[in-house]
């Protein structure tokens, strides 16, 4: 049987945080959003303690503090580091690995003939990773992409196993799956299991016995799908190319609430640019931007969102033309009198820079005027990749980001000033 | 702007040797004797780094480790996939601090520095002593 292991950093962030903070072990650890504003990550002690993900750090900040309770801004120069090492290191593993986000990949076993060797290949490459990096991972294994995603799930609830599971014979997984309700397989979300419910299917291995002719004409392919990956049928292969980006979003809350356009132009045009950059770096082109203006959920005052896209003739990559389609669409979802707390700005359909579709009609679209230097942007962006030289007007400069970052750890692996010292 | 025709051209008009490419630009003068026998220059990481991924830096602070060659704001280059042995110098995180010392095993458990003024540090029952990577090379500056 041919296997797949998920590698899961446990708590990627707080781990990240507690590498070089040998005080901080067995320590209640959160970790804000961007902005400080909600809490994204915790340790399993800040867990125990009640602290939820997506809690806006106000509510619970006195009483978490209180308790000896650590935070951070997150630091995302170091967890990006942390996890291409953890990343690297897999890589010398095996021969194919996906990378599924900053804290997962899937492994493909294939060079192990016997699946009861998959444990201790699995336990090696804990090991490993904890002595080379110092980041703890679990590690689920099984026949195909959701059962292994299910046994990293069963590892984690396991508390003081070797934080390896693997579903390698058919009792086994049988015996995982009736425990196991169905909003928790991979790919099942509230809705779905509610529908699901609906016709008597509670369990994970009630949803693998059923029809999946019957499953493809009441549901989806993509449910039949999970079904047979359940069956340990390998529908999902692990993809070793990472598919190219389907959209970019630059999107920031601020504590100092916004009410006029002119206060929030600066904003939109600094994540415009940022945008523009990604892009860019992505090689790819766009033929839409997208504003999205909204005030804090959280507010006693009138709500209201805004959101409004603006479609290019042909796919652009140039920042002028990327800024003069977020101003348009900003003034067009624009309403005064609210205070705004959150903006952002968000670029869709990609297109390759080679392929080129130039629209029959480029003069009806006329009022946005599309520029396009590839040269011009290069030779920019090479200016700002070391640091901000080049601002477009309607930026606002040194104050690129309305971000506080307050309690941000230092950059301890990719700042020379900010190395952790030993005496 | 004014057009003189010349004249047309058919492929066959063109002499065999028309095509030929040169991957490199030519240049008129004589060929560098060297270009045959290029290699990369020397690469200070690939001298200090076996393995990247498991290889962290770490400020010193103080003169412990004067005698081992380690100054005070040296840079360690700490390997945590090298397993630390009796006389190895270790990075250890010893009542949540880093230190910098060498790693006896013999006769009992100590962390010693290499400067006369400060004591051995035994390590007691009960004490967490983690040792976070050996310390394969450290750099001094001296500029």
């Amino acid at each position: 049987m041919k296997m797949i292991a998920l590698v899961d950093c446990d708590n990627f962030y707080a781990s990240c945080e507690r590498l070089f903070r040998p005080d901080l072990r067995k320590k209640p650890i959160v970790v804000l959003s961007n902005n400080d504003g909600c809490v994204i990550a915790r340790s399993k002690e800040a867990k125990v303690m009640g602290i939820k993900v997506g809690v806006p750090w106000f509510q619970v900040k006195d009483s978490y503090l209180a308790k000896g309770g650590q935070v951070f801004s997150s630091n995302f120069a170091l967890y990006g580091d942390l996890s291409n090492r953890v990343m690297h290191v897999l890589e010398g593993m095996v021969k194919n690995i996906e990378v599924y986000s900053i804290d997962e990949a899937f492994l493909d076993l294939q060079h192990i003939q016997d699946s009861n060797h998959a444990y201790e290949f699995g336990v090696h490459c804990r090991n490993i990773i904890d002595q080379w990096v110092g980041i703890p991972v679990r590690i689920g294994i099984g026949p195909t992409k959701t059962l292994a995603k299910i046994a990293s799930h069963l590892a984690k609830k396991k508390i003081g196993g070797t934080g390896v599971v693997c579903l390698n014979n058919s009792s086994h997984i049988v015996g995982a799956l009736k425990n196991l309700p169905i909003n928790e397989i991979w790919g099942i979300g509230r809705n779905l299991s509610r529908r699901l419910n609906a016709i008597h299917v509670y369990s994970s291995y009630e949803l693998m016995k059923m029809d999946t002719r019957l499953i493809r004409k009441k549901f989806s392919v993509v449910l039949e799908r999970t079904v047979r990956e359940l069956r340990g049928e390998q529908c999902l292969s692990v993809q070793n190319a990472q598919e190219p980006k389907k959209q970019i979003i630059v999107s920031r809350s601020f504590r100092g609430q916004t009410s006029g356009l002119n206060q929030l132009q600066p904003l939109i045009s600094n994540f415009a640019v940022r945008a523009g950059e990604k892009l860019r770096q992505e090689g790819q082109k766009c033929s839409q931007v997208s504003v999205l203006i909204a005030t804090s959920p959280f507010s006693k005052q009138d709500q209201y969102r805004g959101f409004n896209s603006i479609q290019f003739s042909s796919p652009v990559n140039d920042t002028r033309s990327i800024l003069a389609g977020a101003m348009r669409a900003l003034q067009a979802c624009f309403k005064q009198g609210y205070a705004y707390s959150k903006a952002g700005v968000l670029l869709s359909q990609f297109s390759h820079p080679t392929v080129m579709q130039k629209s029959l009609f480029d003069d009806l679209h006329g009022c946005i005027e599309q520029k396009q230097d590839e040269n011009l942007m290069r030779c920019i962006d090479s200016m700002n990749a070391e640091k901000l030289q080049v601002y477009y007007a309607s930026q606002l400069p040194r104050q690129l980001l309305p971000m506080s970052k307050k309690m941000m750890s230092p950059k301890y692996t990719t700042n020379w000033l900010d190395l952790p010292t030993a005496n | 702007m004014t057009i003189n025709y010349l004249g047309s051209i058919s492929a066959d008009d063109l002499p065999a040797t028309f095509t030929t490419f040169f991957l490199e630009p030519v240049s008129v003068g004589f060929p560098s004797p060297a270009n045959d026998y290029l290699e990369s220059p020397i690469d200070l990481n690939k001298y200090l780094i076996k393995n990247g991924a498991a290889t962290f830096l770490i400020r010193v602070s103080g003169d412990s480790m004067i005698n081992a060659n380690i100054g005070d704001q040296a840079v360690l280059i700490v390997d945590r996939s090298v397993k630390p042995k009796h006389g190895s110098i270790v990075v250890a995180s010893l009542d949540g601090e880093f230190v910098c010392k060498r790693l006896k095993l013999r006769p009992r458990l100590c962390l010693l520095p290499e400067n006369s003024k400060y004591e051995p540090i035994y390590i007691q029952h009960g004490q967490d002593l983690d040792i976070m990577g050996t310390v394969t090379a450290a750099i001094n500056k001296f500029e």
